[in-house]
């Protein structure tokens, strides 16, 4: 006999749990961080958006002064293979047909941008999940708002963005100024005709979380539907809401962008990226970059946000976490 | 599936109708004057009567039934008289459009082939790329293709038409000087030099759009592929000794099309929408320059037509993949 006594069952022994059980958002981070394209657009993203807010201060030239003396300055990388360009250290991007700086005017363009993205996508997820989550919770208004939600899907949605914003420019540019009113007309156009899939991926979340027993136990200690709601279903829908708002942002740029392109979108004094784009295309035989910069700027962001949104959407899925 | 496919038809026209009253009021509140181009010597009550002709002094209800009858019997009447030489439509108002005064169908007409070529060619060409990228990429999951695969189909993701065209246009036409930039539309193809010229045209828009349709057509290819590569019945043919390419091209491949098909279907009329842009870039003179200008100019019977045609494609083609979900795959019965 080698071994007469069978060592005691591993489990029986453990009277504590040998570890602390992990939290849900570790396990999550864990997941993500395994997907090295969504910490690098997670990275960018974050480096964009402090460098479009804090940017200003740190390059502090003016993107709305006019230079003359010092118009159509080429980047200085240029110099590096054409000994002729005109360039200055001062202005490291550039300047355009009017002597504007290019690295604020990209802060500046950036910063609208961000900002347009940002509104929207939140304008967005905010209509969306109330939709959903008032559609799935409350059978009576749940046909209605289900229509609701496929005639906005079948809305053809680029044509009637251009319709819209064409149509009410004039009125909200008088009350809110050039700006701020074209601001709140491509955000409010651009959240309120990009919200139908995070309403149908809520709503799907909800009816089935809906008969679950814990919803059911908060039902029978008389929790208030509102309650219920803000408590036990929306920190439930977060993953499929923070997915959809990864793919709301990246679409938001790329809508605002697509309509300063076409001309309709902010006014011709002040820069966002694709109005900077769309102005540079007719000399970007001569002036590639300041097709190029912009452009580039608009492609990594929405590159980004996407790689951020696949990570996301790998590390938020339990099927797929842990594997 | 019949009974599915007549509740859904009977329920797109309500549907269609709603929309259509939507666009319609809300160009209802546009700012514009169509009169606003008319000197300033031409007296008020001239002005007044050019309103009426114009169809403008009736109140907006009025308006809109004018406008569907025109649309749906008038048009109708229209075609059906040039296809067979009756003459129902003679001397009928047709929707006439505010810019030109010609009729707004026969605009759209004229200018949907280029829009047909330019785009529907893309999307074929956007399909065929895709769906071997989709297939093998699934097939060798993780393998150096794959990886590469998933970051070109995110950046075709990622950047925008309107970055793609200039960039393209700088490099072939400016730089190299292979093709040209803009898209000659009174090219008449009759020999092989024309044919040249238009295929060299072409290239570019239909690269362009063709990069979107395939980033987003490989990676549902590749992730209907992914589902049906673990399922048991591939385990089964493989076991029962049939050779990879018949497992992988005829039973996964087979299975893995029904979305995919569904997604194709979904993406004709997304990619009109998308080619507006395009075609703005080209120069190319399809329908969706056609609205712009026409937005620019304040012509809003045409913009209510297209913006209606877009929205008929969107409904119609919703409802062909509904109906082709359904008969491709067994398993999803509607009634």
């Amino acid at each position: 006999m080698t071994n007469p006594t069978p060592a005691p069952i591993g489990a029986l022994t453990d009277t504590i749990p040998g570890k602390p059980p992990r939290s849900k958002w570790v396990d999550v981070w864990h997941q993500f961080s395994k997907h090295k394209g969504a910490l690098m657009g997670a990275g960018f993203l974050i480096f964009i958006t402090l460098a479009v807010i804090f940017g200003s201060w740190i390059w502090s030239l003016d993107p709305q002064k006019l230079d003359i003396r010092n118009k159509d300055l080429r980047p200085i990388y240029t110099a590096l293979w054409d000994s002729s360009a005109k360039v200055d250290i001062g202005h490291p991007l550039g300047t355009d047909n009017l002597g504007r700086d290019g690295l604020a005017n990209l802060i500046a363009g950036g910063r609208a941008s961000m900002a347009v993205g940002w509104a929207a996508m939140l304008l967005s997820l905010f209509i969306g999940t109330a939709v959903g989550v008032i559609s799935g919770y409350f059978k009576k208004i749940d046909g209605p708002l289900m229509r609701l939600t496929d005639l906005f899907l079948s809305l053809p949605i680029l044509p009637l963005l251009l319709v819209a914003v064409t149509l009410f420019r004039q009125p909200l540019r008088a009350n809110f100024g050039p700006e701020g009113g074209m601001f709140i007309l491509i955000v409010a156009v651009i959240g309120v005709t990009s919200w139908m899939p995070t309403a149908r991926i809520v709503r799907g979340d909800v009816l089935a979380l809906k008969e679950r027993e814990f919803i059911l136990a908060a039902r029978s200690i008389g929790t208030t539907p509102f309650k219920i709601i803000q408590r036990h279903l929306l920190p439930n829908v977060l993953s499929p809401i923070m997915v959809s708002a990864t793919l709301g942002l990246a679409t938001a740029i790329i809508t605002e962008s697509a309509l300063s392109f076409l001309g309709v979108g902010f006014p011709s004094d002040f820069p966002t990226w694709g109005k900077m784009l769309a102005d540079a295309v007719p000399r970007m035989n001569d002036f590639p970059e300041r097709v190029l910069l912009p452009g580039i700027m608009i492609s990594l962001t929405v590159l980004g946000v996407n790689y951020l949104g696949d990570g996301l959407r790998d590390a938020l899925d339990p099927r797929i976490r842990g594997r | 599936m019949l009974t599915f496919a007549i509740r859904r038809l009977a329920l797109s026209v309500p549907t269609l109708l709603f929309i259509s009253f939507a666009i319609f009021m809300l160009l209802q509140l546009a700012p514009g004057d169509p009169m606003s181009q008319v000197p300033l010597t031409v007296p008020p009550e001239v002005k007044e009567k050019m309103r009426q002709a114009l169809g403008l002094g009736e109140p907006p209800l009025i308006q809109y039934w004018k406008w569907l009858v025109q649309m749906f019997w008038i048009e109708p009447q229209v075609l059906w008289d040039h296809m067979f030489g009756t003459s129902f439509a003679e001397g009928k108002l047709r929707v006439i459009s505010w810019q030109t005064r010609s009729p707004v169908m026969d605009i759209v007409l004229q200018r949907i082939p280029q829009t047909l070529w330019v785009v529907g060619l893309s999307y074929v060409v956007g399909v065929l790329i895709a769906l071997p990228i989709g297939i093998y990429s699934a097939y060798r999951q993780y393998s150096v293709f794959d990886q590469s695969g998933t970051f070109i189909t995110m950046i075709g993701f990622s950047i925008p038409p309107f970055f793609t065209g200039p960039l393209l246009i700088v490099v072939f036409s400016v730089q190299l000087g292979w093709f040209p930039s803009i898209y000659d539309t009174t090219l008449v193809v009759d020999s092989w030099a024309n044919f040249k010229i238009q295929l060299q045209q072409m290239i570019m828009p239909v690269m362009v759009l063709a990069l979107q349709t395939t980033a987003q057509l490989s990676r549902y290819m590749r992730a209907s592929m992914l589902d049906n590569l673990n399922q048991d019945y591939v385990r089964t043919a493989r076991a029962k000794g049939l050779s990879e390419a018949v497992v992988v091209m005829v039973h996964v491949l087979r299975n893995s099309m029904i979305p995919v098909v569904t997604v194709i279907a979904l993406g004709v009329p997304a990619i009109f929408g998308g080619a507006i842009i395009t075609e703005n870039v080209f120069k190319v003179n399809g329908i969706g320059q056609l609205l712009i200008t026409a937005l620019f100019a304040n012509d809003l019977p045409m913009v209510m037509t297209l913006t209606f045609i877009f929205a008929f494609l969107i409904v119609m083609f919703n409802l062909i993949a509904d109906i082709l979900y359904g008969v491709l795959d067994p398993r999803i019965r509607y009634d």
